[in-house]
């Protein structure tokens, strides 16, 4: 019988099947962080229970830090505060490996996994954050989960779980010049919807995906959840091992070439079926933004704003968004770029940015931020020297964490404020209350910060 | 877990699609280290129920007169989709809900409800017509959940019935907490662990 990727992650992990259809299933890794651990633990330790297997867990805290240059000394909001000394506590009381503010190592939990090596092929990775699905970049099955069941993982190291159905999303072709994995995800969600993956775990396949580096594809299943599918996956390849190789945690010497061995019989099998395909070619794709509260709400830069026609949640959408039918998308004008987040704060995305503003300056009503994804990004940016050309274009460039992407630190847009942003979420709200979210990727987030306008970056 | 049998309530009509988990319970609210006394409920879906000076929106259902004390939620497809927060389910039980009835549900939230004593009830879309109807009618709109038979029954006496997973359905009845139910399979646990260990000893670091 041909399996899918999903089918031999999922029948590998089998720990017992019940008579329901409903499997205990093993996970290898659970990666935690300040906001939704607390109660976990709490749960844990009220219950008189201990961790299953401490080693498999990694603990750093990203949403609450701040990230300004003083972040040393910086004071942070008392409640923010509260939750990243209970999460450093509760790492030393239960045994959990935690990396400190602090630490060069420290930054957003889907950016840290990958970067030491905890992230690896074949595996089963969860974490109390829904953007768990950017693992599945390296042939993992990966997704987020509630607080509930990150306390169910840490005392059993299981979950109980139905196998979800398989979907396959295939992007044959080249891309564009000015076109990336964030207009790729984009579109997908445009031609999907935000339930569009519900129930399902879609496997992205074809040259467009293949030739995308590990960054391009992680941001790629990062959106996965976006697109209502809780994990998103892409086979393991020649491009994912050289990623792996030499990373902190990954396996050295005989132990890499047996995983390799291993990982190799993953892909998806010639004949294997898929309970739902959508297809689409990469020359179509052009970059995109977001013009509404949802990332459904997506166009091509070259489009315009939407009429509602009596749709009462676009008539809603607009009347936040502040919009109107039939304006020029790119005549929308902005006041912030937010670079960054466990979508877009990777070195390639840095590089993005650095490669469109070398030698422009932001337009003067623009206020422009580069957050790093983590101080190993930040440090290698600097070694490469983009940090200079994204000060030099007037660029703020701080420290990591999950910054502006949902606002729960001091990093937030004002009430109307308009913000080009290379984050997932464009909700009501998100990244500050009645704040204006449009999301786009790096390179058109970086056109957009000279213009001063939502910009084809294209022509630029 | 407080168990699910039976529930006889109010049920207030939230007629739209899309609601996401950072509109059920924005992030600055998630800034709690514990689970209970939260208080998270006069928070739920603050930026739709409140206007900026905190003063109460007539126009939210969940303000006027008849529907304040509402336990049902009648709403519209891809309710909880967006961040794995189980922040939001807490907030609508903290408010007083304990079943949402609507077409679909994005998968976390879905499974969050259930950890926490919440019916989350799928149904197709011309059933969820009926039942906003029914909804619409204020005070007097009394629906019956019954979990056990798997029904439910409308003011006018119109009985619909829905599916469950069993599994989740018994937990619920029962009031389990699954993680007891679970470290009872500690020994099968173990063997698995033992087997892989020699197949991909790199998933160890210990």
């Amino acid at each position: 019988m041909q399996r899918t990727l999903y089918d031999k992650l999922w029948d590998s992990h089998i720990v017992e099947q019940q008579e329901d259809g409903n499997c205990l299933i093993y996970i290898d890794r659970q990666i935690i962080h300040e906001v939704t651990s607390p109660q976990a633990f709490e749960g844990l330790a009220n219950a008189g229970r201990s961790l299953a297997q401490p080693a498999a867990m990694l603990a750093v805290p990203d949403h609450n830090v701040p990230t300004g240059p003083d972040r040393a000394t910086a004071i942070n909001a008392e409640d923010s505060q509260i939750q990243l000394d209970t999460l450093e506590k509760n790492c030393e009381t239960f045994g959990v490996d935690y990396i400190p503010m602090m630490d060069v190592r420290q930054g957003i939990v889907h950016i840290v996994g990958p970067e030491q090596g905890f992230t690896l092929p074949g595996m089963t990775i969860v974490c109390g954050d829904s953007h768990t699905s950017t693992h599945g970049a390296f042939g993992a099955l990966a997704f987020g989960i509630g607080t509930s069941e990150v306390e169910h993982v840490m005392a059993t190291q299981t979950l109980i779980l139905k196998r979800q159905k398989n979907m396959r999303i295939d992007v044959d072709g080249t891309l564009g010049q000015g076109v990336s994995a964030k207009d790729i995800a984009l579109a997908i969600i445009g031609e999907i919807g935000t339930a569009g993956g519900t129930g399902h775990v879609i496997e992205f396949t074809g040259s467009a995906i293949r030739s995308l580096s590990m960054e391009g594809r992680m941001t790629l299943c990062n959106m996965s959840i976006e697109a209502g599918a809780r994990s998103g996956i892409i086979a393991p390849d020649q491009v994912t091992f050289d990623y792996v190789m030499g990373r902190p945690q990954s396996p050295k010497g005989a132990g890499f070439e047996q995983a390799v061995s291993y990982w190799k019989t993953l892909p998806t099998d010639d004949g294997a079926t898929y309970d739902k395909e959508i297809f689409l070619k990469a020359e179509d794709i052009i970059p995109q933004v977001t013009w509404g509260t949802s990332p459904q709400d997506v166009l091509p830069i070259t489009g315009s704003v939407p009429s509602a026609n009596g749709d009462a949640g676009i008539e809603r959408a607009l009347d936040y968004m502040g919009l109107e039918p039939g304006q020029k998308l790119q005549d929308v004008k902005i006041d912030r770029v937010f670079v960054g987040s466990c979508t877009n704060g990777r070195i390639e995305d840095v590089r993005a940015v650095a490669d469109v503003v070398k030698g422009r300056k932001v337009a003067d009503h623009v206020t422009a931020w580069v957050v790093p994804g983590s101080g190993l990004v930040k440090a290698q940016a600097e070694d490469e020297g983009l940090d200079q050309i994204l000060i030099d274009a007037g660029f703020d460039w701080r420290e990591p964490g999950c910054s502006m992407c949902l606002a729960m630190n001091a990093d937030k847009l004002g009430p109307q404020e308009r913000c080009a942003s290379t984050s997932n979420r464009n909700f009501e709200g998100r990244q500050g209350p009645k704040g204006r979210t449009h999301l786009m990727s790096p390179a058109m987030a970086a056109a957009a910060a000279i213009t001063g306008h939502l910009t084809d970056v294209r022509e630029l | 877990m407080d168990k699910f049998i039976r529930l006889s309530a109010v049920a207030a009509p939230l007629p739209m699609s899309n609601i996401d988990t950072d509109m059920i319970i924005p992030q600055q609210f998630l800034k709690t280290i514990k689970r209970t006394g939260l208080g998270l409920g006069k928070h739920a879906f603050t930026n739709i129920r409140y206007h900026d000076d905190g003063t109460e929106r007539a126009d939210f259902v969940l303000n006027q007169p008849a529907y304040r004390a509402a336990e049902i939620l009648v709403t519209g497809e891809n309710f909880g989709c967006g961040s794995s927060r189980e922040h939001a389910p807490w907030a609508l039980k903290d408010f007083g809900i304990k079943c949402i009835i609507a077409p679909s549900f994005a998968d976390i939230f879905y499974g969050n409800c259930f950890k926490n004593g919440l019916l989350p009830i799928i149904l197709p879309q011309d059933t969820i017509d009926l039942l906003m109807d029914d909804a619409g009618r204020g005070a007097n709109a009394i629906i019956t959940v019954d979990l056990e038979k798997q029904e439910i029954s409308g003011p006018d006496g119109g009985v619909v019935s829905f599916e469950i997973d069993p599994y989740r359905r018994h937990c619920l009845l029962n009031g389990l907490d699954d993680i007891g139910l679970t470290l009872q399979k500690k020994d099968v646990i173990k063997d698995y662990e033992a087997k892989t260990r020699l197949s991909q000893p790199w998933l160890f670091k210990d």
